[in-house]
């Protein structure tokens, strides 16, 4: 009979092993899924992951969408990680990067129509800012209150969603827009446009911000002395109280933190892809990020690879509905089989499958 | 009274150790029996035999006269067996009766089973609603549930296992007056804990282990708790033989600390006082739950005494949290390793970086200098001999007894000037225990003070130049370790002073 093994200490070969075993298997998978459908499994699969980069005819459009769509994943991710090592859980980061957008919005607007260098910096620590704080009420009601973050952090979002669509008709309305709710159109005003930096990849200041969240993260983890901290936290936090840290502290600056980076991912949005706030801003990101994150092992380069893998199969589960007439849900259920094999795949890295003969009792 | 249930000769070992060696004694019926001994001594194995979660490697059981062998826990309770566990095996999303009914073979209708629940908590005074769910449930009501669950298959003979350690005062006063009434009734109970007056307010007769062996039978109403502590220890106390040093400085001084802990079951700290100085190890005894993790807690700074002063070379130190006493010198390793003193899925590298990055400099400017801090892991992992593949290994992948070694090594090569350990040998082998425990001595030789909070007795003999004993929350007033008599031990133990009567209260409802 087959039976689990615990390894005595992760293995690391696995930790590597296993995404590229999974993407291979959910092909595998896919191809069946496809083939079932009645459409050639090699063409679905293709379109899926190589057409939307190698393609001749989408690839000049659907190529910079991967970094557009990545980019806010993994900004917002890198920030879920912190607290989810540390067993702290921001589920709100929707409402943080809604907020972000819309503090960082406002400022940009309340400059409008004046042009100045110092509009875009300012508005991007206002959109920081914004999401800081919007992260800071579940990080006080928690460390005053002892609330779970969860159900806080979770309940602001359908509160920033409200002021999101209250600002879109009243407070930030387009005077120009012809009573139409939404924003002036922020990537089209120069002094707080968010462009792309370098021509046909996509790359706009949010990108820039993703990367440089992923390595700051990846020094903090591994070097610094509050990543030490966090990881004890959700390692043990017994020994964590014995190692002299301050619990609370993290909670503040995790939920914080992990606030700041979804605000800088609304703000980014708000002035360069989405372009204004409208009564349908968000887009989902918030949630798909806590996806990324756990695919991503929480680790920072798991979580860049997670969040470009993530946006390659909406793009090209986009292509592969606009090409293949295939119906949404089936790529719905295939980037949900890419999940699960990751997820099932995970148990190789701490235990090991043995063959023995079944124990006479 | 007739007998119930009778053991002859049982014996069970396991690899390395032979958890329980000619274990024989004999339940009445109506006996409230209690078995009392140490961690360790074998009481758990023995119940599990009776309850057939374990087969005895030799030796007989006879329930009602006749041979009694049961296979599983279900041909127990068959048998007329029940038991109740110290940890509760209930869903918490499920409502009493529906995990009672989970419990059963062939369980009645939900409505026939909420009111036979109903009227059974009435007759034994355990208030609890069949359509409550457990998750809402507080310890004492879970474990109601348990014993509910127990007495509808009316049984002969009920096992308890230390069911006050989860318990309130109050609620250990409504589950004795239902042991009494169930025993009133003829049903035996065997009753199994190491809290001392507890037994001896409840039971009719004890039987007392030590490293497996019956070492004696008494009846705890006529037996003073001090007997009964000698009988647990053992009349075969190492005889101290290191002369008292009190000549250093005084190090730490705590005076009338109080401290109420967060957790239920915690046990408070009342009044308590004690000085170290340098050179010196106090050793600190008493049976567990009576304060031991309260008070290393108060000492590492994890929790702040809540009333008095604790003031280390002078100054005072109460709001000190861990590591502003590790500057200090002031050093500490709890009981539990895994979990509490070192962060299981961690390596050897980052739980030296756990404790130690002040005293050794491991990082500047908060940034964790990862090449020192291994080199003083190796450095801990060679001088106190760790059996581990490399420093690079899971905290969790050593052994008790070598990760004891590295914990206590970890503190130790800090150089504290005071330190404090909570069970430093505990589960593990002769040879690290003995290891350890010289680490220690060398430590006091050194200059530094120790303080050893022990349930081993015999080890708290070998080291220590004065000893006091925790007794719910309090310290007796501490004494020159040589030459204390076994005797003197237990009175200690027992919470009397030297010239006080025994102390006959109704266990835990006192405090």
């Amino acid at each position: 009979m087959i039976a689990l093994i615990k390894r005595p200490q992760p293995s690391k070969t696995w930790v590597v092993a296993t995404p590229i075993l999974a993407v291979i298997v959910t092909m595998i998978l896919g191809g069946f899924l496809f083939a079932a459908m009645g459409k050639d499994p090699f063409i679905a699969i293709r379109t899926i992951f190589w057409d939307p980069l190698f393609s001749p005819d989408f690839a000049a459009y659907s190529r910079p969408q991967l970094l557009v769509k990545a980019a806010p994943l993994i900004l917002i991710a890198i920030g879920l990680s912190l607290g989810f090592k540390a067993g702290i859980w921001n589920i709100g980061a929707e409402g943080q990067y809604i907020m972000g957008a819309i503090c960082g919005a406002s400022v940009g607007l309340a400059f409008y129509p004046m042009e100045a260098w110092f509009i875009f910096p300012l508005m991007v620590i206002a959109g920081a800012l914004g999401g800081f704080l919007w992260g800071l009420i579940p990080a006080l009601c928690k460390t005053k209150f002892n609330a779970p973050e969860i159900l806080v952090s979770l309940m602001l979002v359908y509160f920033a969603e409200q002021i999101m669509i209250a600002v879109s008709l009243g407070a930030l309305r387009n005077p120009e827009g012809n009573g139409f709710p939404g924003s002036r159109n922020l990537a089209q005003y120069a002094s707080s446009a968010n462009p792309e930096l370098i021509a046909g990849t996509g790359a706009h200041w949010g990108v820039m911000a993703a990367f440089a969240a992923v390595v700051a993260a990846y020094v903090l983890l591994s070097k610094h002395m509050l990543g030490f901290q966090i990881r004890v936290t959700g390692e043990s936090p017994r020994a964590a109280g014995f190692a002299g840290i301050n619990a609370k502290g993290l909670i503040i600056f995790c939920l914080g933190t992990s606030g700041a980076l979804a605000g800088l991912a609304g703000l980014f949005e708000v002035t360069g892809p989405a372009g204004q706030i409208t009564t349908s801003f968000n887009t989902g990101y918030g949630f798909t990020a806590i996806i990324v994150a756990f695919l991503g092992r929480l680790n920072p380069i798991g979580i860049l690879l997670a969040g470009l893998l993530l946006a390659l199969t909406f793009i090209g589960g986009e292509l592969a509905q606009f090409m293949l007439s295939l119906p949404s849900a089936s790529i719905q259920v295939f980037q949900g089989m890419l999940l699960m094999t990751l997820l099932a795949m995970d148990i190789f890295v701490n235990y090991k499958i043995v063959w023995r003969k079944k124990e006479v009792v | 009274m007739t007998e119930l249930l009778k053991l002859q000769g049982l014996t069970k070992a396991y690899p390395g150790v032979i958890a329980n060696d000619d274990v024989g004694f004999s339940i009445a019926k109506g006996e409230v029996h209690a078995l009392l001994g140490e961690n360790g001594a074998g009481k758990s194995t023995l119940v599990k035999m009776i309850y057939g979660l374990t087969k005895p490697d030799s030796g007989a059981m006879t329930l009602h006269g006749a041979s009694y062998v049961p296979t599983s826990p279900q041909a127990a309770r068959a048998a007329g067996v029940a038991m109740v566990f110290q940890h509760f095996s209930l869903f918490e999303a499920l409502n009493v009766a529906e995990n009672v009914a989970l419990g059963m073979e062939n369980p009645p209708k939900m409505k026939d089973l909420a009111n036979s629940i109903r009227e059974v908590s009435q007759a034994y005074g355990l208030p609890l609603d069949p359509n409550r769910t457990v998750g809402d449930l507080s310890a004492g009501e879970r474990q109601r549930v348990e014993i509910i669950r127990c007495l509808l298959q009316d049984p002969k003979l009920l096992i308890m296992d230390e069911p006050t350690s989860v318990l309130t005062p109050q609620e250990v006063e409504i589950l004795f007056k239902t042991l009494r009434q169930l025993q009133s009734e003829g049903t035996s109970i065997l009753y199994i804990s190491h809290k001392l007056e507890e037994i001896r307010s409840l039971c009719d007769e004890a039987t007392i282990l030590r490293h497996g062996k019956v070492v004696g039978t008494c009846d705890p109403r006529a037996t003073s708790a001090r007997d009964m502590a000698e009988l647990m220890v053992g009349e075969t106390l190492h005889i101290p033989t290191r002369e008292a040093k009190t000549s250093g400085a005084e190090l730490l001084v705590v005076k009338d600390v109080g401290y109420a802990p967060k957790s239920p079951f915690g046990t408070r700290l009342k009044n308590l006082s004690l000085t170290v100085k340098a050179g010196e190890v106090l050793g600190i005894g008493g049976v567990a739950g009576n304060g031991q993790d309260e008070l290393l807690s108060v000492l590492s700074g994890e929790a702040r005494a809540q009333s008095g002063s604790v003031t280390f070379q002078g100054q005072n130190i109460n709001k000190f949290g861990p590591n502003a006493r590790r500057a200090l010198g002031l050093l500490a390793a709890p009981e539990e390793r895994l979990g509490h003193a070192a962060a299981p899925n961690m390596s050897l590298i980052e739980n030296t970086a756990l404790t130690a990055t002040i005293r050794k400099k491991l990082s500047k400017n908060n940034f964790i200098n990862w090449s020192k801090t291994e080199g003083f892991a190796k450095e801990i992992i060679k001088t106190f001999d760790v059996r581990t593949p490399s420093a690079a290994a899971a905290a969790r992948s050593l052994s008790g007894g070598n990760l004891q070694k590295f914990v206590i090594g970890r503190e130790v090569m800090q150089h504290p000037k005071v330190l404090v350990v909570n069970q430093p040998t505990w589960g593990v082998d002769a040879s690290a225990a003995a290891q350890i425990r010289q680490a220690l001595l060398d430590l006091a030789a050194g200059g530094a003070a120790v303080i050893c909070i022990s349930q081993d007795l015999d080890e708290l003999m070998e080291i220590s130049d004065h000893f006091t004993a925790l007794n719910e929350g309090r310290l007796s007033p501490p004494r020159t370790a040589k030459g204390l008599t076994v005797e003197e031990i237990g009175l200690m133990m027992g919470g009397v002073e030297e010239t006080g009567s025994a102390p006959v209260t109704t266990a835990g409802v006192s405090a």
